[in-house]
């Protein structure tokens, strides 16, 4: 792994004309985790998308880049849905973007990835016969295996029960330590345990938030981060006056 | 974003399953449907050059076995190197047509139109240009199941989930990796289905290619016995190639199913 840039984006984007959201200012730090907050629609995971190079459906007016030159093959990309192909085993899943890109497969380091993520003996399972957690762990193997500096990770654990997401939120920010994170999330909880840098994203542009202290991932039940949590939440209830 | 199909390898598992049920049920609607068969032979009093009943049809499908298993191989014959031609060129049609645009826009418009052309008038053509033996039914079925092959397995090649090839966007796949990897494999079940159709359609083009000009095969074999008012045997042609016709389609079933669970290429 090269060293992780930091990521920067400015600018507005549009859908038919509809703004999505106006002169957002992003900093990414390199090699830290960025918990990027805010309510559905407010453009979060288009932002992401653009980092990822991928079609958003909307005009975006502006620029983004990596401190270091261009993007292009250097991010990794997880999402709430696994992604996981059907009829692939774990390790041909985790093995996919070697193949996709004309490689030879090295199956001992997926072994050694697989063993980091504690999945080594379902290496030959099909993901339907996976839990929900587990399959989130085999996304989290094949992001690892892509071996990026740049990790972009759309609510990678909201669709996990709380026991298995709190675990997921271990794993990950033990093992992709070092690199640039940035992770979209609805949920102020995860934010305040994992970001070193925390931004809530509203319809008139980005507000830092102060993170606890202590190191990532800290602990769920930390007075600091629970009190951060809540600061998260009302921000989040304020931004967004939501009509139920 | 969208999901995948979670539940694909289940749809693909109940596809095709037969249980002891489902066996006593066949056999419970067979006799059902012998027993309307007799029942109109008995009601209108239909001369059995004109209706012959079932047991008269049974009596000479066992008579003239001889005669049915000759020409019974003939068709089988054509059907199956039409199905097998014609599921490769499908397969291979469907492919380059999602892989390319300009082939999409450029060909796609002659398949539609060419569908417009009932397949029934291009059999005499056919037999002109392929002659009476083989070559012209083997063209008719080919033909025949060349587009619900094509048209079912492009569908799905179209309709890859787009989170997937966003994911492999993202990874750096190659388009053709991209193909081969994750558009084919996912658009198998897309395949079965234009191929489960292929089998009860290709036996519809061999007969038609036999009716049109042969000198063997069960088609012809029906237009003989009807020329010689023999009723009966062109009932025990018509029982046989639907016999033929639903164990092929049972047998490709089977056949798609399991190329389904072992999930294509890798």
């Amino acid at each position: 792994m090269s060293t992780s840039p930091s990521l920067h984006l400015r600018g507005s984007a549009t859908i038919d004309g509809a703004p999505v959201f106006r002169d957002v200012h992003l900093e990414v730090p390199a090699g830290r985790w960025t918990c990027l907050l805010g309510s559905s629609g407010v453009g979060k995971s288009t932002i992401l998308r653009l980092f990822a190079g991928l079609d958003t459906g909307i005009s975006f007016e502006g620029e983004f880049g990596a401190s270091d030159g261009p993007l292009n093959g250097r991010v990794a990309l997880m999402a709430q849905d696994d992604l996981l192909l059907p009829w692939l085993s774990v390790q041909g899943n985790i093995l996919l973007g070697a193949r996709l890109r004309g490689h030879t497969p090295d199956s001992a380091r997926a072994n050694r990835v697989l063993d980091r993520v504690g999945l080594r003996d379902k290496s030959a399972s099909k993901p339907a016969d996976l839990s929900g957690g587990q399959r989130q762990r085999v996304a989290l193997a094949r992001t690892l295996m892509e071996d990026r500096p740049v990790v972009l990770l759309d609510e990678p654990f909201s669709a996990l029960d709380a026991r298995t997401r709190a675990m997921m939120q271990d794993l990950a920010a033990e093992l992709l330590v070092g690199r640039t994170v940035l992770l979209v999330t609805h949920d102020p909880a995860e934010a305040a345990r994992l970001g070193h840098s925390i931004k809530v994203m509203t319809e008139t542009g980005l507000r830092n938030v102060t993170p606890p202290d202590g190191t990532v991932p800290r602990p769920v039940s930390d007075v600091q981060v629970l009190t951060v949590q809540a600061g998260l939440l009302e921000m989040l209830r304020e931004t967004s006056p939501c009509t139920p | 974003m969208s999901s995948p199909p979670r539940n694909w390898h289940i749809a693909v598992g109940m596809a095709w399953g037969f249980s002891m049920t489902a066996a006593r049920t066949v056999v419970a609607s067979a006799l059902l449907a012998l027993a309307i068969w007799q029942g109109a032979v008995w009601a209108t009093g239909l001369p059995r050059f004109i209706l012959p009943g079932p047991l008269l049809v049974a009596e000479t499908i066992w008579k003239s076995r001889a005669l049915l298993a000759e020409h019974a191989l003939v068709t089988i014959g054509e059907v199956l190197i039409g199905f097998v031609l014609g599921a490769v060129l499908g397969g291979i049609s469907a492919i380059g047509l999602a892989a390319s645009q300009t082939a999409r826009v450029l060909v796609r418009p002659i398949l539609v139109f060419s569908q417009a052309i009932p397949v029934f008038a291009l059999a005499p053509i056919l037999t002109l240009w392929f002659g009476y033996g083989l070559g012209s039914k083997v063209a008719m079925a080919l033909l025949i199941i060349y587009f619900p092959v094509t048209s079912s397995f492009f569908d799905a090649l179209m309709r890859t989930p787009p989170d997937w090839l966003g994911l492999s966007k993202v990874m750096g796949g190659s388009p053709a990796r991209v193909m081969w990897h994750i558009r084919i494999p996912a658009a198998l079940p897309g395949f079965a289905t234009g191929l489960r159709l292929a089998a009860v359609y290709a036996p519809i083009g061999a007969i038609i290619g036999e009716w049109v000009g042969a000198s063997k095969g069960l088609g012809y074999l029906m237009l003989l016995a009807n020329g010689r008012a023999k009723t009966d045997l062109m009932f025990a042609a018509v029982i046989v190639l639907a016999l033929f016709t639903v164990l092929f389609h049972a047998a490709v079933g089977k056949l798609v199913t399991r190329m389904l669970e072992g999930g294509g290429p890798r």
